[in-house]
């Protein structure tokens, strides 16, 4: 079979595709991920390769489509999620669930399952008890979670449609073009409750209303992979691994409201994303699902791929549609028609997250009721996200709306790592705030979220120790906005500036007592200002930090004491006399020589010539632990003061 | 350069929209954007080349001058910044004596920092030809460029 010509078709070719699934007896699915990629999987995929093909198997997917039996074969998925545990092999049918997975261990994977019918237990994930998760449902990380829109990713080839067909892929769309009017599925996506994944949380059911009574033509739908929070990964995940059911998604909404071309805009750094997008959209092609006549209903739909090129503020939306177009970036300015009339080339166009179009297929298939029934009143569904910083179980995590910060950080991320204590979680990205230990209890929402004084983001959420320093943290962000800012409006432009300066200041122990004052002072009015997002919300990781660490502020500027010990200016290095065993490794690792002392002797740090720099106290073997950072910082006495030598 | 720039210009025909690409595949051929290329795009597009200019410096991707043979960026995303980015900045500061965002005299090197390439459960991370390296300790970069650097 080799095209849908009929909406009827997605069912044979579903049954067409699982048949021939299912005359491949065995799979080994590696997870091809960016973190586990990083770690070494795509050597992991070729090994295997290497070893079935060894045993006289040809791996040739075509062939189980040929009606050929086949005894093994082994493919690569998107992110599985689990990314600290990576590279990660799955053995299907069984599930077998493989962490931190090296080339050499291929061998004997391949013979455990082939030949002994057993599992390799040293790799199995080890869970606190003890025991061995012999598959994904018994790991802790992942039985609290509920995949949608991550559910194909970590299953699924990427870059064979068949897969997608398989598992009900471009089902929904079939049902709509048969069944349902443009404004019946406008009507199922209101239903479900669905709110736009991108941060603003906006009711998709409404923006897919006023694009279908938009009068203009030609009309667009674009897709915003911008993801532009730096420490977020789940958007480009779901591009990577599950790109067809984005095409589905936005195939679906283009009937809604009547277009017949669409952009999907990927960040600048995600190449594979592109890549596997283009081929995604080839093949969508081929089968007839999408491009001329889909499913030949007499419906056209096309899809292009822009890549960005650098620059935060084009997540925004009307800044994005003017990058489409060869311009520069900036959001026009308010009062202005919403994208929804004029967008694209001034026509009209719906702007969803990826995230908002990847949900769009599985509530079609499934129902609005199912997916209101997920979640909570005003924020239905699950949220995917980036669980980062320190945490035990980075990776990338999906859950229903409304469970509780704490539940994600500790069951599902395994708290924090190597006893260190909770400090702060950090969501939305330079345009979210930081939370302390006294709202864990806080509800995944939208709305409970925005009165915390966070936001929901688009799933960026970075977990603090106690050695991150809540200054140094708005600071980090202010940094970050004031140089992507793009200069159109005052507040903005010279606001973060200003916010940023007194930051350094305080960061750099030259803090006034009346600098808090003016922070407050100035975020209120760059929030009041600003024309677009971007400056409406820069302020919050000050404001939030001020809300709920002021104590650390205080310590920066009246004490010049960074508790946390990150501040460069207020910090200093010192060997414990008690401690050190004189074993020259600081000296030696030191680069600017500021060590001295003789091997088995102690060692002393030239506070003079220290550039803070944390190297010997890196290399200090963990038995000594003889080098502490100390604030205040140490004074350096007149007559230790370096010489520059003429 | 004239006939590798018509090359690549040339599927662009009439697509005046179409800037940012044209950009992009200029500077994957040429490396960098020099004077003659945005004079030419400009030529081509029938546009003022302050009107290229500004488009170009608008976004981060571009490069104005020729660029190191090996590349290495450094994370310094959010949970690569939690995770000890400044430090292992400096650390290849040091190592490589050029600072974020320039070019070594004998185009051996360039450094730059980036905010985010998507793999940030394995922070701190830092990117060298394309080749991404987690978890980097300040104490083992000089491991680290000896695996990815091009002889
Ligand atoms: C400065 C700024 C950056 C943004 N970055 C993104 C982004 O990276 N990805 C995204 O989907 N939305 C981003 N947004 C939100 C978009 O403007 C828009 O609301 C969203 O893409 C709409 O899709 P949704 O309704 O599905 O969420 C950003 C907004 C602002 C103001
Ligand atoms: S923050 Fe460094 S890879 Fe994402």
């Amino acid at each position: 079979m080799q095209k849908v010509n009929s909406p009827a078709d997605v069912a044979k070719m579903r049954d067409y595709c699982q048949a021939a699934f299912a005359r491949r007896k065995l799979r080994f699915l590696v997870c091809a991920g960016t973190g586990c990629i990083a770690g070494g999987s795509l050597e992991v995929y070729e090994e295997f390769k290497r070893v079935i093909s060894e045993r006289g198997i040809d791996i040739n997917v075509d062939l189980l489509f040929e009606g050929q039996e086949s005894e093994a074969g082994t493919v690569t998925s998107g992110c599985h999620g689990f990314c600290q545990m990576g590279p990660l092999v799955r053995v299907e049918p069984m599930g077998t669930f493989y962490t931190k997975v090296k080339a050499k261990d291929v061998e004997e994977i391949v013979t455990a399952t082939m030949d002994e019918n057993t599992v390799v237990e040293r790799l199995l994930y080890e869970k606190d008890d003890g025991s061995h998760a012999t598959t994904e449902l018994d790991v802790p990380f992942y039985n609290r979670q509920q995949r949608i829109v991550l559910g194909g990713c970590g299953t699924i080839d990427a870059e064979d449609i068949r897969e997608y067909f398989a598992v009900d892929g471009f089902k929904a769309l079939a049902t709509i073009l048969q069944d349902l009017s443009p404004e019946q599925v406008i009507e199922i996506v209101k239903d479900s409750g669905l709110r736009g994944r991108g941060g603003g949380g906006f009711p998709a059911g409404r923006k897919w209303e006023a694009g279908r009574n938009a009068k203009a033509t030609p009309k667009y739908v674009v897709c915003n992979g911008d993801e532009g929070d730096p420490g977020a990964f789940m958007d480009r995940s779901v591009l990577e691994a599950n790109p067809q059911s984005v095409i589905e998604g936005m195939t679906i909404a283009a009937y809604a409201i009547g277009a017949e071309f669409g952009v999907v805009y990927v960040r600048a750094e995600y190449p594979l994303a592109v890549v596997r997008l283009l081929k995604a959209i080839e093949q969508a092609k081929e089968y007839g699902v999408l491009g001329d006549n889909i499913m030949g209903t007499g419906f056209n739909f096309d899809i292009e791929v822009f890549q960005g090129a650098g620059a935060f503020v084009c997540g925004e939306s009307t800044a994005l549609t003017l990058s489409i177009e060869g311009k520069r970036g900036m959001p026009r300015v308010a009062p202005r028609p919403r994208t929804t009339e004029v967008g694209l080339y001034d026509k009209p166009t719906l702007l969803n997250n990826v995230k908002s179009f990847a949900y769009v297929p599985d509530i079609i298939r499934e129902g609005a009721e199912w997916f209101k029934g997920i979640g909570t009143e005003s924020s239905s569904g699950t949220a995917v996200f980036a669980l980062t910083g320190n945490i035990v179980n980075a990776g990338l995590i999906e859950v229903p709306m409304g469970i509780k910060l704490r539940e994600i950080i500790y069951d599902i991320g395994g708290g924090i790592p190597k006893g260190g204590t909770f400090k702060a979680v950090q969501t939305g990205g330079p345009s979210g705030g930081c939370l302390p230990e006294s709202l864990l209890d806080t509800p995944i929402d939208y709305d409970s979220l925005d009165e915390a004084g966070s936001i929901m983001g688009s799933g960026g959420m970075v977990v603090m120790d106690e050695r991150t320093c809540m200054v140094d943290v708005a600071r980090y962000f202010l940094n970050f906005t004031e140089e992507e800012s793009c200069g159109q409006c005052v507040p903005c432009r010279l606001g973060t500036k200003q916010l940023l300066e007194i930051l350094n200041d305080i960061c750099a122990g030259k803090g006034k007592k009346q600098d808090i004052d003016l922070l407050i002072e100035l975020s209120h009015s760059i929030h009041g200002g600003s024309v677009c997002g971007l400056g409406q919300t820069a302020a919050n990781p000050v404001l939030t930090t001020l809300r709920y660490f002021k104590d650390e502020y205080e310590a920066h500027i009246n004490d010049k004491c960074c508790p946390a010990r990150v501040c460069k200016d207020l910090i200093s290095f010192r060997i414990n006399e008690d401690k050190c065993k004189g074993c020259t490794l600081c000296a030696r690792a030191c680069p600017v020589s500021a060590i001295s002392g003789e091997k088995k002797e102690v060692h002393v740090i030239d506070q003079g010539l220290c550039i803070q720099c944390g190297v010997c106290m890196e290399k200090c073997p963990n038995k000594f632990s003889a080098v502490d950072c100390v604030s205040p910082k140490i004074p350096v006495p007149a007559k230790e003061k370096t010489e520059v030598p003429a | 350069m004239e006939e590798r720039l018509s090359a690549v210009l040339s599927p662009y025909e009439g697509r005046k929209d179409a800037l940012i690409p044209m950009l992009q595949k200029v500077q994957e051929e040429l490396g960098y954007l020099p004077e003659e290329a945005m004079m030419a795009i400009a030529k081509f597009t029938g546009t003022p080349e302050s009107h290229v200019y500004g488009v170009a410096t608008f976004y981060a991707q571009f490069y104005f001058s020729r660029r190191g043979r090996n590349q290495t960026k450094i994370c310094t995303g959010t949970a690569c910044h939690v995770k000890g980015a400044a430090r292992v900045k400096d650390a290849f500061e040091r190592e490589l004596g050029l600072a974020c965002g320039m070019t070594s005299e004998d185009y051996e090197h360039s450094l730059e920092t980036v905010a985010c390439v998507g793999s940030c459960a394995l922070a701190p991370v830092v990117v060298v030809n394309d080749h991404v390296h987690g978890q980097v300790e300040t104490g083992k970069i000089d491991k680290i460029l000896e695996q990815s650097i091009k002889d």
